[in-house]
């Protein structure tokens, strides 16, 4: 074998190991949503998605902890889409590259680093405790919202920057002063791409588990929410509990594959939208 | 005051109050650490720095308490670098193929693949380890539980093979045009450009996404929570179970009566915690800035 056979058969090897390694990764993911698909589809029914658990959660259903998880969610990206957008104008349109923006960079960096159980400890020590939230919605939302923060603020900044410096010109040689030209011109530019970014944070707010442990849920209420001050179910945790805590674990192995399904096909699908319209918008842009 | 002169206060004012609101990121930064102080340093009361971090036994609710969190600090520290054994490769490589040598089609697919990885939520993640993981382990190496090492391991490489695949990829995107034409042109074949020229150009972007990818994997919560064991013990073998600080902090926290020692204690591990991401990240950080390819010459 010469020098160029020995190159060429090197070169075979090497990308061999490197496609399969790509090979393994849509295994998994195939491998995980097809078991949790086919164990868990026959638990999907009207019954299960609209009542509550019944029987010390061996049966019945799941509505109270889907809505729970949307009370919560909602309520983070309230918390987090103003500031994260706002954060984001900030970097983009008026700082200036400098000591003050490098630690703000800094920051959200290490705020995105933060383990959620650490978010959990934060949120039960102040909202919580110091402020006598106790365990509820509000604590829960404001918990996750602040877990949140950095993908908004990423995907938002990432929207103003592919908005064209033409833009901006444009309307400040018109006479707009710097807010009018963001509001007016920047802003509205920006928001499909800004949008998109929020849908994912929405579905990271959904699948957290461990920020809302000792801020927000619960392990079982029969009833729904009556204010931000109330405890709620959540999907996410309904399945911890079913899967560790419950006395009858085996027994209602369905149900806890019926609710994964259930979290996943949420999480997902709040995904794929995302990815579909950026997909769409990139095609679209006419900038 | 005339109209000229209110349209610069007002604009001066906005640019301020959107400053204030940027800075958010950095005082809840500061807010998590103080609440973690206020609500941990209590415990150093009963138990001295050293032997709650050098102690070898964690029995939070005997009597008396013994609170020493370093079988936690090793179950977390051990699952991480296994997992990493498996998910550096994975992540790697994977980005490696998505940057370089996939066609347009096959990365169209492969991207949203790793994207949706990503987004699978911890807690499914460490349903299916605890489900189906544990019992084929289990049965293959004929061990008295599939709840261990081996176990919360592979479940952790799932959630950082995403966050090490596309912070690698990006790195490798950076890297200009002309340097692997230039390879190209001196002969060289794509593995050998790949190898020596695309690779060593974004060493520490990819150095970045791995350490990034470790530090997921140690603040994980779920995953380590169902799948890791829960022996707060130092284990002997791969097959041993752990209690990683993480789970740890999550299992017993519901437990804890209201500012007990056991309570403090938590609370102090989670600085533990904290401190340990917060160093990863700043490395990261660090590694990021210092060793930025600057143009082609650099290299």
């Amino acid at each position: 074998m010469d020098f160029r056979q020995k190159r060429k058969l090197v070169e075979a090897i090497a990308f061999f190991i490197i496609r399969s390694s790509a090979v393994i990764i849509c295994l998994a993911l195939a491998i995980m949503l097809g078991f949790l698909f086919v164990k868990g589809y026959r638990a999907i029914n009207w019954t299960f998605l609209t009542q509550p658990p019944m029987d010390a959660m061996t049966r019945g259903g799941i509505f109270p902890a889907i809505v729970g998880t949307f009370y919560l969610t909602l309520g983070a990206i309230l918390v987090a889409f103003p500031l994260g957008v706002a954060s984001a104008i900030y970097l983009n349109e008026y700082a200036i590259e400098g000591r003050m923006v490098r630690t703000i960079r800094l920051g959200i960096n290490n705020l995105a680093g933060v383990p959620s159980v650490v978010f959990g400890l934060f949120g039960l020590g102040l909202f919580v405790v110091f402020l006598g939230f106790g365990s509820s919605i509000l604590s829960g939302s404001l918990t996750l919202g602040f877990l949140i923060l950095p993908v908004i603020i990423g995907a938002s900044e990432e929207a103003l920057k592919a908005v064209p410096q033409t833009y901006r010109e444009a309307s400040l040689a018109l006479g707009g002063t710097k807010w009018q030209t963001i509001y007016r011109v920047v802003l509205p530019a920006a928001l499909p791409g800004i949008l998109t970014g929020s849908i994912l944070g929405i579905g990271r707010a959904a699948g957290e588990t461990a920020p809302i442990m000792f801020t927000a849920a619960a392990f079982y209420t029969s009833k729904l929410p009556s204010s931000i001050f109330d405890e709620v179910m959540a999907l996410p945790y309904h399945i911890y509990v079913l899967a560790t805590a419950g006395t009858h674990i085996e027994e209602t192995r369905h149900l806890q594959y019926g609710t994964a399904l259930v979290l996943i096909a949420l999480v997902l699908g709040v995904n794929l939208v995302a990815i579909i319209m950026r997909t769409r918008m990139r095609r679209k842009q006419t900038y | 005051m005339n109209r000229a002169q209110k349209r610069r206060i007002g604009e001066y004012l906005i640019e301020k109050w959107f400053l204030f609101l940027a800075t958010i990121s950095i005082i809840v930064l500061a807010l998590i650490v103080a609440f973690l102080f206020k609500e941990g340093i209590p415990i150093f009361k009963s138990v001295s720095v050293g032997d709650f971090l050098f102690g070898q036994l964690w029995y939070p609710t005997d009597e008396p308490a013994d609170f020493g969190i370093l079988p936690l600090i090793v179950g977390s520290l051990i699952v991480t670098a296994v997992s990493s054994m498996i998910a550096v490769p994975l992540g790697v490589l994977s980005a490696i193929y998505i940057s370089e040598i996939a066609r347009p089609s096959v990365k169209e697919i492969l991207k949203p693949v790793v994207e949706l990885l990503a987004a699978l939520p911890s807690v499914v993640i460490g349903f299916f380890g605890m489900v189906v993981m544990a019992p084929f382990l289990q049965k293959v190496f004929d061990i008295p539980t599939g709840l261990n090492i081996v176990n919360a391991s592979i479940m952790l490489a799932m959630m950082a093979v995403p966050t090490i695949s596309s912070l690698t990829e990006d790195a490798l995107h950076a890297v200009r045009r002309e340097l692997r034409e230039a390879s190209l042109a001196l002969g060289a074949t794509q593995w050998e450009t790949i190898s020596r020229v695309v690779v060593p150009a974004s060493l520490s972007g990819a150095c970045t996404a791995v350490i990034l990818g470790m530090s997921r994997a140690i603040g994980e919560t779920m995953v380590v929570l169902m799948v890791a064991g829960g022996a707060a013990a130092i284990p002997e073998s791969i097959f041993d179970s752990v209690r990683p600080m993480p789970a740890s902090i999550a299992a017993e926290m519901g437990e804890a009566p209201f500012r007990s020692d056991h309570y403090y204690a938590l609370f102090a591990t989670g600085i533990v915690l904290f401190f340990m991401t917060l160093g990863f990240n700043l490395i990261a950080d660090y590694i990021s800035h210092k060793y930025k390819q600057v143009g082609t010459a650099t290299l």
